[in-house]
């Protein structure tokens, strides 16, 4: 579906807002975002098709919606195509729009660097390699650029987009120094280091020892309500390969996860990119808290099955980002039943499951399925280091499936994303540590606590209400008051100038497919206490001037 | 294959091109069910089918054990372990891209430059060959690899891409040298299939041979990547295990005396797996003249990134020149050492290698001992070796050489007394098949 520019908007007549998808989403993932505002559109349409509207509103309402499709046709054709070498193969007609690019006259001979490439990439790599168009990243980017720093450089680019913990840190930090000869093996004999333990082909999906210490932290998080088998367990480079390869392992390029939306920018390249699987958004409504809906659920699977495609999965995260909710057993329930009667399965991200800070408790989707009967072949829990234990850098992931196809599949893809060893002879020593551990998930949600309250009483004070969330390292802010134009554009336009104004990096929720303008997702665990009021002083400039 | 119950799977899942069916891997899984040990298991299988270097481990254990800094955290502070631990950013430190491009300068004895900002890190060589085949080409498009080659890339090259492999198949008249003759047959066989052809595919090296490329081959090749206007794929992985470093010209020569021209089809991977013996630390690296490669593949390989951890604590082992001279040197002797002591004993038993330069295995010639030069033949002479005679050995077959009776036999993972028992029982067994077989 295109989307077409919204018809009561004032600002239709500016066309200059970025696209909606990602830099490597396929045409499919064009109009998934486009739910809120192409319903602008059909409302009045149908009207017009019923018959009814008048002569006005018949002729008026389709020139105009003619033009507009003409005018974003115009601005949305693949750039100067350019005549591929006469190919036999099948795959020419993935035209690289790179031939024709020209060769930089300034190359020197001397320098190592090439020219800016004469020799096609393949189709896939061609999209990637176009610059970044979503505010998600071009955020990041800003911020690394022009870094806030109190005294140094005040006028800086606050980050708020990026869900890091640097709370805790100072914990992790202090158990190392004073654990440091753990990092190695040792070398029972000699009482050395043992570097054969090491340095020597590991299996590909992780140690066994780092599993086990992995299942026994699993278990700690949820405070002991679930016991983890280590042999479900792979081990990956990070939660982002392990997302990926999860998805190789369930769908076929051009089959589609349906994922309620507001979701997870970071999903659409890590599990569009490569896979060829699509995601199609479900909109959670702001009406509901964004709570899960079965019944959009069914809605969007049956839409998806009428255009042909085959949905494979429910991809949900658990607290869920951006919002924060913890998901309610009834949900599980129904999530579990659904997929069940779809025969599809069902993907739990439960990245942040230590990092909650509200009153409700987090139950795991592991913990229903102890309890019930359900079909558990058909359940995949997404596990990291890089949240509750703010350890991104060490690049560690687990899929934790009960499937044993599914397992042994992603046991060989893992070949792809293995974990240094010794970076899991560390973690084996670190998670082993349950003294420690439990002290750390304790004192992180803490501080977690407390810097949520704070952060959120301050956009309360300055008139910003957050929905009422209970993990994670963000809240899920309301600006849409503070937005010229309720839609999409006007969102866009807010977080550029709080991006450039008000110099502060916050997550649109367009970028997570949220389909209602004007809600932002704020993280606040990269601050000190001492930044909050500069954060709040910041934004004021904006809203005050609405 | 397929699951006939429950909640379907998809292709890549349920599907064979895994290839993981070929002797290959089963040999492998022969010995992990029976591995040989001097004492508790003398008649157990021996490993010479796994190319890991264990030959210079020593020197490893001395430097870490003398460096404890190598470890992220000791005394440095909290802002320096924060900034580590946090450090997820998919260009690399720089401090390592600077230690390896420095390192891949040494082995190559400075006769190649490297920019550290080309250099992209990936959690292992497997991860880096796959990352270019996702870059480079389409699924159904093919990549021309001249045999034999390294088993693994049917796997690591294929599986999810989607991309295919055409053979240019190379043969032992003339030392099984790449040929531009067999190239262009590849090439032409993937035109009458309709196959777009999207690069080559080297390894340099060679893995399984065991031999350099030479200078004069390399600028065949490159001519004739120009020529068909595709991309080249060098991989370096055994760059630094040469016996002798004048012997070596990496591709990355070839590229600078031609003043770039034509650079930005050429790439080149590169490990710590082989040279450093290191594979456990799984650090791997794309380095290309493309930069348009660069910026894609450095996005794509948030996808195997290489732990913080890791990079900070090789970063101070790979920028101590002292270190990595001393252990460039003595490896590569260590290595000439075994190599020139297996083959030398083999000969004595009336049994010939390839003439190799490089690597950590030699290619050895069992064709006398077939009854007829055939797959079969060879299937089960590396079965009787591996069941009977208890050695893991990799079959010419596997890795596609087109002329049947070739092994690939690894010498770098085992002790030397491990080796003396390997060397006897091979001994033993041509003697035995020798005394078998009717008399001419």
């Amino acid at each position: 579906m295109t989307r077409a520019l919204p018809l009561d908007s004032d600002d239709a007549d500016d066309h200059s807002a970025p696209p909606r998808s990602h830099a490597g989403g396929s045409v499919a993932g064009a109009g998934s975002g486009g739910g809120g505002t192409a319903m602008r559109i059909i409302v009045p349409l149908q009207g017009v098709v019923q018959g009814r509207g008048g002569l006005v509103l018949g002729s008026l309402i389709p020139c105009a919606l003619f033009y507009f499709l003409q005018l974003y046709l115009k601005r949305n054709r693949p750039s100067s195509p350019s005549p591929s070498p006469p190919s036999p193969s099948p795959s020419s007609s993935n035209l690289s729009e790179l031939s024709a690019i020209p060769r930089s006259l300034s190359r020197g001979l001397i320098s190592p660097r090439g020219s800016s490439g004469r020799a096609s990439l393949s189709s896939r790599g061609a999209a990637i390699a176009r610059p970044d168009d979503c505010p998600y990243y071009i955020g990041f980017k800003r911020c690394v650029d022009d870094p806030y720093h109190p005294s140094s450089n005040p006028d800086g680019i606050m980050q708020l987009g990026l869900a890091e913990n640097q709370l805790s840190l100072d914990l992790v930090r202090d158990w190392l120094e004073s654990n440091l000869k753990e990092s190695f093996p040792g070398d029972k004999e000699t009482g050395g280091l043992s570097i054969r333990g090491l340095a020597t082909y590991q299996p590909y999906d992780g140690l066994m020892d780092l599993k086990m210490a992995m299942a026994g932290f699993m278990g700690q998080v949820l405070q002991g309500s679930v016991s983890f088998n280590p042999s479900q367990i792979i081990l990956t480079a990070g939660a982002t390969p392990a997302i990926e390869t999860l998805s190789f392992c369930l769908a076929d390029p051009g089959n589609a996860f349906l994922v309620p939306s507001p979701y997870y920018p970071g999903w659409n390249r890590d599990i569009k990119w490569r896979t060829g699987v699509e995601l199609i958004p479900v909109p959670c409504r702001s009406t509901d808290n964004f709570n899960i809906s079965i019944a959009a659920l069914d809605r969007a699977y049956n839409q998806a099955k009428k255009r042909g495609v085959k949905v494979r999965a429910v991809l949900v995260s658990n607290p869920t980002n951006p919002v924060g909710n913890i998901l309610s057993q009834e949900t599980m329930y129904g999530l579990l039943d659904f997929a069940t009667e779809k025969n599809i399965h069902l993907i739990s991200d439960e990245i942040f499951a230590g990092s909650t800070h509200g009153s409700n408790k987090f139950v795991s989707i592991a913990e229903v399925l102890d309890a019930e009967g359900f079909d558990r072949s058909r359940v995949h829990i997404i596990y990291g280091l890089s949240k509750d234990l703010s350890l991104p850098g060490f690049r560690v992931g687990v899929i934790y499936s009960y499937n044993e196809h599914v397992l042994a599949a992603a046991a060989k893809l893992a070949r792809f994303s293995s974990i240094s060893a010794t970076t899991q002879w560390l973690l084996v020593s670190m998670l082993s540590d349950t003294k420690f551990i439990s002290e750390y998930l304790e004192i992180n949600r803490e501080r977690l606590r407390k810097m949520y309250a704070l952060f959120v009483g301050g956009l309360k004070r300055i008139g910003i209400e957050c929905t009422s969330s209970s993990a994670g390292f963000y809240c899920w802010a309301d600006m849409s008051k503070f937005i010229r134009s309720y839609s999409e554009k006007g969102e866009l336009k807010l977080w550029d100038k709080l991006l450039n104004v008000a110099r502060i990096n916050v997550t649109p929720g367009s970028a997570c497919h949220c389909i209602e303008p004007g809600w932002f997702r704020c993280c606040f665990t990269t601050l000190t206490e001492k930044d909050i009021p500069v954060v709040v002083e910041r934004i004021s400039r904006i809203t005050e001037s609405h | 294959m397929g699951v006939e119950f429950g909640v379907p799977l998809s292709e890549i899942a349920t599907s064979n091109t895994h290839g993981e069916d070929s002797p290959y891997f089963a040999g492998w899984k022969a010995y992990d069910e029976d591995p040989y040990d001097a004492v508790s298991n003398p008649s157990g299988v021996i490993q010479m089918g796994l190319a890991e270097n264990q030959a210079s481990f020593d020197l490893l254990e001395n430097y870490l054990e003398q460096h404890p800094e190598t470890s992220c955290c000791q005394g440095s502070g909290i802002s320096s372990f924060r900034e580590n631990a946090l450090f997820q950013d998919y260009h690399g430190l720089k401090t390592f891209r600077e230690a390896i491009a420095s390192f891949m300068e040494q082995v190559r004895g400075g006769r190649a430059k490297f920019d550290p900002d080309r250099i992209v890190l990936t959690a292992g060589a497997t991860a880096a060959n796959e990352l270019l085949t996702f870059i480079l080409a389409d699924p159904g498009d093919a990549l021309l690899i001249p045999t034999p080659y390294y088993p693994g890339f049917d796997r690591d090259l294929r599986w999810r891409t989607g991309v295919r492999i055409i053979p240019a198949h190379c043969h032992s008249s003339n030392g099984f040298q790449i040929t531009i003759k067999a190239l262009e047959d590849a090439h032409a066989k993937a035109v009458a299939a309709n196959v777009r052809v999207r690069g080559i595919l080297l390894t340099n090296p060679s893995n399984p041979l065991g031999t350099a490329i030479t200078r004069s081959v390399l600028e065949e090749i490159l001519d004739f990547v120009v020529q068909k206007d595709i991309h080249l794929i060098s991989d370096e992985i055994y760059s630094g295990s040469v016996f002798s470093s004048a012997e070596f010209a990496s591709i990355a020569e070839i590229v600078e005396a031609r003043g770039y021209e034509d650079s930005d089809r050429v790439h080149i991977v590169y490990s710590l797996s082989k040279d450093l013996g290191l594979p456990g630390f799984r650090v791997g690296t794309i380095y290309s003249y493309n930069n348009r490669v660069v910026t894609t593949a450095r996005r794509m390989s948030s996808f195997t990134l290489v732990s913080s951890h890791t990079q900070k604590m090789l970063a101070s082992m790979l920028s101590d020149r002292e270190f990595t001279e001393n252990y460039i040197k003595t490896n590569r002797e260590r290595l000439r050492e075994r190599y020139e002591y297996i083959v030398e004993d083999l000969k004595n038993a009336g049994i010939e290698c390839l003439q190799g330069n490089a690597g950590l295995f030699c290619w050895m010639n069992l064709g006398p001992l077939l009854e007829e030069a055939t797959r079969e033949r060879e299937l089960s002479l590396w079965k009787l070796i591996l069941l009977e005679v208890k050695l893991n050995i990799s079959p010419g077959s596997s890795c596609h050489c087109s002329e049947a009776g070739w092994f690939r036999v690894c010498f770098a993972n085992i002790s030397k007394q491990t080796l003396d028992v390997a060397l006897w029982r091979i001994k033993a067994f041509v003697e035995k098949s020798n005394a078998r077989k009717p008399q001419a």
